[in-house]
């Protein structure tokens, strides 16, 4: 018999934790994605990371780098006080849409226009996971939420936000993009974003951001596989999957 | 702290209150500064966003009060030494992230000038965030207060809170006020070194060389939470040995004790020589530390005393600690005025004169 041979090996970056997301949620899979590309660009010891409060707040037991734990919303600012004392460090935010298009709005667009040398990572899944599926900034209109019972009403409750478009009205930002966890296609898609987002902190010391569209399989009510499959047929028509601003010339790897 | 023959402290000069902590702040080792604008601290982020530099630190304005402070919570979460000073509308804004500082056991020094509240308010001076200070943020948290009542304890106070901080891994908050910050009075700066930072093996800075750390508030177990709020309990009471102060004005033969801080602690010491010139044994106890609260002292002198006073720019806020510390001794009365109002020292007279069986 051939000896056994390694052929895949999880992320330095990543720690062997069992992870406490739902069946189904992709919460897990981009936190791999980040995790290898922080091994990729070898810079795992020189990485502090700040996870959100929401459902990936635990996301310090799952990532093998420095971590900090911010409060609702703030982490671009906290970022913000890291990066500029160790400006030698990799830092990154890792946010979903309550914690950034909500509470923290203010700090995402104040760092975004300082052109702050972080990057971040927004996870859009339209609703809030943690506190048990209430309406997000970012749920769609007639899509229902336990604070949205009938589902959202624009005449009520406002149109949902597009938080790239939004950023891409701003001088500062490096770079900016949308991508999806959909299926294997666009998670090598947003793989390919994320490793800007982060090139733009690492050889442009600027903002990078990725909106990453995820799904929320336990309050969107559909099992796994449903909740993939609306992504890919209802929520990219509001939320177009786009690099909306490139890497200066000649580095940018995007599909 | 300072004293004419302390080598130290080099020639006074002329300093402006709000100054004084900047410099305070520079000799205690601070190199970073996140703050938004607020009257009647403007001077403190004006200062810094020149000084700074020129001592290699950062100075940053946030979007606000609430970027800010998780800008500081960020950069002690880093190692740094880092301040934010605010105005009493800007601290309740940056209170969340204040209890996030003592949850995850990270140091920074915070400055209140307060104003008169509450709501808007104005820029008068005032002491009406005394209970906010000293009983600041949501959770079970113990906070290290000071309450300065010179140009010089502004500077002192400041550039020990950095070393405070360090050592009891938490955030200390000085209280001061308008008329403190506005206010040039002659200063001895510091000529030495301030003491070395302390090693910070939990710092959040990449984790070359060892395990990953983590800097973080939420234990999701009650004995876990329990554990950390002990942990920083214990380490506030060990701080609070090192760091309790008052101050004692003609309290030897007091039947009559004035308490009172800061700006209204400057009024009683006229109040109490103008007692004494009528014959009242009058005396003043200056709380400097506002939390830990020097509750001991109080109680001790309250025994000799036949009624105490209790004076503040508020409607009665440090009146309750003093009465606890009293523990029914003698009577605790209070005199004060609101809104950005400093009592005058004839008004304290006509307050302790109109119930008093000491000085009537
Ligand atoms: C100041 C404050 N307000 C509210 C909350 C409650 N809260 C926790 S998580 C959350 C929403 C999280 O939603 P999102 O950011 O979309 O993350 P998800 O769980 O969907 O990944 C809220 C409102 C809090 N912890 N702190
Ligand atoms: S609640 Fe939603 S976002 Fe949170 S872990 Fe479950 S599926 Fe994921
Ligand atoms: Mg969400």
């Amino acid at each position: 018999m051939a000896e056994a041979q390694v052929v895949f090996t999880p992320p330095e970056s990543l720690s062997d934790t069992l992870m406490h997301y739902c069946p189904g949620c992709t919460h897990g899979s981009l936190h791999r994605l980040v995790a290898e590309i922080i091994d990729e660009l070898g810079v795992r010891e020189s990485t502090v990371g700040i996870c959100p409060v929401g459902c990936a707040v635990y996301a310090y037991n799952y990532f093998e780098v420095d971590m900090i734990e911010a409060a609702h919303g703030r982490a671009p600012a906290v970022a913000t006080g890291v990066k500029r004392v160790r400006d030698d460090c990799t830092v990154f935010t890792y946010q979903g849409d309550g914690d950034l298009a909500s509470i923290g709005m203010g700090e995402i667009v104040h760092a975004a226009a300082r052109n702050e040398a972080i990057t971040v990572v927004f996870v859009n899944n339209g609703v809030f996971g943690m506190t048990q599926g209430q309406m997000a900034p970012t749920t769609l209109i007639g899509q229902k939420a336990s604070t949205a019972p009938a589902g959202r009403r624009p005449e009520h409750e406002g149109f949902p936000v597009r938080v790239v478009e939004m950023l891409n009205a701003l001088e500062g930002p490096t770079y900016l993009a949308r991508s999806s966890m959909a299926s294997p296609r666009w998670i090598r898609d947003t793989k390919k974003k994320l490793r800007n987002a982060f090139k733009a902190q690492t050889e442009h010391h600027g903002f990078g951001l990725v909106e990453v569209l995820s799904s929320c399989p336990t309050w969107w009510g559909m099992t796994p596989k449903e909740a993939l499959d609306w992504m890919e047929s209802t929520v990219v028509d509001y939320y177009p999957i786009e690099e909306f601003r490139a890497l200066p010339e000649g580095d940018t790897e995007g599909e | 702290m300072s004293d004419n023959g302390d080598a130290r402290y080099g020639e006074p000069t002329l300093v402006k209150g709000n100054e004084a902590i900047c410099e305070g702040a520079i000799w205690g080792g601070c190199r970073y500064f996140f703050g938004y604008p607020i009257t009647p601290q403007n001077q403190i982020p004006e200062y810094m966003s020149h000084r700074l530099p020129e001592v290699g630190g950062v100075f940053l304005q946030g979007e606000s009060e609430l970027a800010s402070i998780n800008m500081v919570y960020g950069a002690s979460a880093a190692g740094a030494r880092v301040m934010t000073t605010s105005s009493s509308p800007g601290i309740s804004l940056m209170t969340e992230g204040i209890s996030y500082l003592v949850a995850s056991e990270l140091p920074a020094v915070l400055v209140n000038v307060t104003r008169g509240g509450p709501g808007l308010g104005n820029i008068a001076a005032a002491q009406s965030d005394y209970n906010q200070a000293t009983r600041m943020g949501h959770g079970d948290m113990p906070m290290i207060v000071f309450g300065p009542n010179s140009v010089q304890e502004l500077y002192d106070h400041t550039a020990w809170a950095f070393q405070l901080a360090d050592e009891a891994r938490a955030p200390v908050l000085i209280l001061a006020d308008a008329v403190l910050g506005q206010m040039m009075e002659p200063m001895r700066p510091r000529i030495d070194d301030h003491p070395p930072a302390p090693d910070k093996p939990w710092a959040t800075n990449g984790c070359k060389g060892r395990e990953p750390n983590v800097v973080n508030s939420l234990y999701a177990d009650h004995d876990d939470m329990e554990t950390v709020n002990l942990r920083v309990r214990q380490r506030y009471a060990e701080a609070s040995k090192r760091c309790l102060r008052w101050a004692e004005h003609q309290t030897d033969d007091a039947e009559l004790l004035l308490v009172a801080y800061g700006t209204s602690a400057r009024v009683c010491e006229t109040v109490v020589t103008r007692l004494r010139e009528a014959g009242t044994k009058a005396g003043l106890l200056r709380p400097v530390t506002l939390r830990p609260f020097a509750s001991e002292r109080i109680g001790e002198l309250a025994e000799q005393a036949r009624r105490v006073v209790v004076v503040e720019m508020n409607m009665g806020q440090m009146v309750d600690d003093v009465r606890l510390a009293v523990n029914g001794r003698c009577p605790v009365d209070f005199t004060g005025r609101t809104g950005g109002n400093i009592p005058s020292v004839e008004e304290i007279l006509t307050a302790i004169n109109e119930h008093s069986p000491v000085a009537g």
